[in-house]
């Protein structure tokens, strides 16, 4: 074992003798992607934290100044590969946002359902292997075939599985059909049944519990502080979700068929818990708009210059066809303004925003992303301090951290 | 708390930095205010503890090497929050060569702290008073700042220097 003699730094720790370090990942099976913390052990308690990251960076950012907004989209699908759509929606949220286009109800309420399953496979995910990681092994059975069926929705929708690149500027790549709407309402239906077997297997599961209770604590103003977003900041009693705050998509007009869940605890238990609500939350969005289905155009008007047109318009209209040869030509493509502008929406983990810079071009003269993952690790050295090597575990788990998108 | 108007925020400010140098933009919802660096710190913390900006969202750099009709080689942006009043604004300030060095904001908030330290690897911008600026994503052995624009694309070859293990050694 890596075991060296450190230093004692504190005279108040000077009584015990010697700190050991632990190295933990970067592959450790609990780590589940990538990352690394270095830990210093007093005994097993842990007396400091440090993370280090990096070992996923793809240069996501420098590649995205080299490829069009339509590109991108597949880029941005492989940051937070666990809820690849929201991804998508976030980015074109925000292009959308620059090139000043109103995109077309249907393909508002498309969105919104895309996001809010990504919402509900996101959170399966991080409660079933949160669980995992605390010897609870069912939970993850039956959390990993809830994501199955919602993989099914949108390969139904996109034909591709785990990263459709669905979205396009000023819509989608697609509409869906009637076979989409019938999954859509099936799910909805079978949900929750799966949801309250996970609530009976775990919520009150004595060892799940004194696993995750009064462990982590985050208060409210270290939450702020650090710039938490999402469900981490919302169990530390933040009140604060963007689709109620900044309603985008269709969130303004199902505004009253949701609510923001919150906690109070600020604990690993309690992130657990806004989870588990939130999916019930996002079960009532899906519902909500899968039955007002707007119908007409998915895809903006094709006047806007943004969209291609259909294929039959390319065919056998020269407007069409040269409408399709603007935005093809590599020299061609889309007129943006030059400025900069941040959005940003909602996303499963929180606040996923991008900062783009763009310079008249068809590509982004810089697009930052601000990654909720990057932000919620820097929180892990706060709530690591003063608990054992195996809370770490639980800690991870319940932050959710997904290390493509940490390390971009 | 109600949203407070922008104009009372730029007059205060100006009082407050005793400069008119201090610009406000606006495009689309976005509200920017653009600040000379010397006044940056000030101006953050009179954001912070006068107007209730308690939430530091993101910091993140430009490099305007090749942007049209730039005057200045880089931009560095802070995104604040006020989350009691939902309000937005965002700070932005200007650096060039040879001096790339800002306060460290991790006084005022600590979510600062990998959010320069990541600015301060992929641009080589230097921020004064960060406990502990250290490259967060590139390797310590890394000598370029890879998000400028002069950096290529495909890199300048430094894969082809990493250190491998044999099976033999390992």
């Amino acid at each position: 074992m890596p075991l060296e003699l450190v230093e004692t730094w504190d005279e108040q720790i000077d009584t015990k003798q010697y700190l050991w370090t632990l190295n933990f990942g970067p592959q450790h099976p609990a780590t589940h992607t990538t990352l690394r913390l270095i830990l210093t052990l007093d005994g097993e308690k842990v007396v400091k934290a440090v993370p280090d990251i990096g070992y996923l960076h793809s240069g996501f950012e420098k590649l995205g100044e080299d490829l069009n907004y339509n590109q991108y989209v597949t880029i941005v699908d492989r940051m937070n590969y666990i809820s690849p759509v929201a991804n998508e929606i976030a980015w074109h949220h925000v292009v959308e946002k620059l090139l000043g286009i109103e995109i077309t109800p249907r393909c508002k309420f498309i969105r919104t359902i895309l996001a809010e399953l990504a919402r509900i496979s996101d959170h399966c995910l991080n409660i079933g292997t949160a669980a995992l990681d605390l010897g609870a092994f069912t939970p993850f059975l039956y959390a990993f075939y809830q994501r199955e069926l919602i993989y099914d929705i949108i390969q139904e929708a996109s034909g591709q599985r785990f990263h459709p690149s669905y979205t396009r500027v000023g819509g989608l790549m697609f509409d869906v059909r009637d076979e989409w709407i019938r999954k859509v309402r099936e799910f909805v239906r079978s949900f929750p049944k799966a949801h309250s077997d996970i609530h009976r297997l775990l919520t009150r599961n004595r060892i799940f519990v004194e696993r995750t209770k009064g462990i982590g604590i985050l208060p409210r103003e270290l939450a702020i502080n650090l710039g938490c977003t999402g469900p981490v900041a919302r169990a530390s009693g933040v009140v604060r979700d963007l689709r109620k705050d900044e309603p985008y998509l269709a969130y303004g007009e199902l505004r009253d068929s949701f609510q923001v869940v919150c906690g109070q605890g600020g604990d690993c238990y309690a992130r657990y818990l806004v989870r588990m609500e939130e999916m019930l939350e996002s079960l009532k969005i899906i519902r909500a708009a899968i039955e007002n289905l707007p119908s007409g155009p998915v895809n903006v008007d094709v006047e806007s210059k943004a969209v291609l047109p259909a294929k039959p318009a390319t065919w056998r209209t020269i407007e069409g066809l040269i409408q399709h040869f603007e935005l093809i030509m590599t020299n061609r493509g889309f007129e943006t303004p030059q400025e900069e502008i941040y959005g940003a929406i909602e996303s499963p983990n929180g606040e996923l925003g991008y900062y783009i810079v763009a310079d008249g071009t068809d590509r982004p003269y810089r697009c930052r992303t601000r990654p909720p993952s990057f932000v919620h690790f820097a929180v892990f050295p706060y709530l690591a301090v003063g608990h054992q090597v195996s809370d770490m575990v639980a800690i991870l788990g319940s932050l959710n951290i997904i290390a493509a998108e940490l390390d971009r | 708390m109600a949203v407070a108007s922008l104009q009372d925020i730029l007059q205060h400010l100006r009082q407050h930095t005793n400069t008119d140098r201090i610009e406000l933009s606006t495009f689309r919802d976005n509200v920017r205010l653009v600040v000379p660096k010397e006044y940056l710190y000030l101006v953050l913390q009179f954001l912070k503890e006068r107007y209730g900006f308690d939430m530091l969202i993101d910091i993140t750099a430009v490099d305007y090497l090749n942007y049209p009709d730039a005057r200045h080689r880089f931009g560095v942006v802070y995104c604040l929050l006020n989350t009691v009043s939902g309000q937005r604004l965002i700070v932005k300030t200007y650096l060039d060569e040879p001096d790339l060095a800002l306060p460290s904001a991790f006084s005022l908030w600590k979510a600062a702290d990998w959010l320069e330290r990541e600015v301060y690897d992929m641009f080589g911008i230097v921020f004064e008073g960060h406990p502990d600026l250290r490259r967060i994503l590139m390797a310590e052995w890394f000598t370029d700042y890879p998000l400028r624009k002069d950096y290529p694309l495909r890199g300048r070859g430094e894969r082809h220097d990493f250190p491998v293990i044999t099976r033999a050694e390992s």
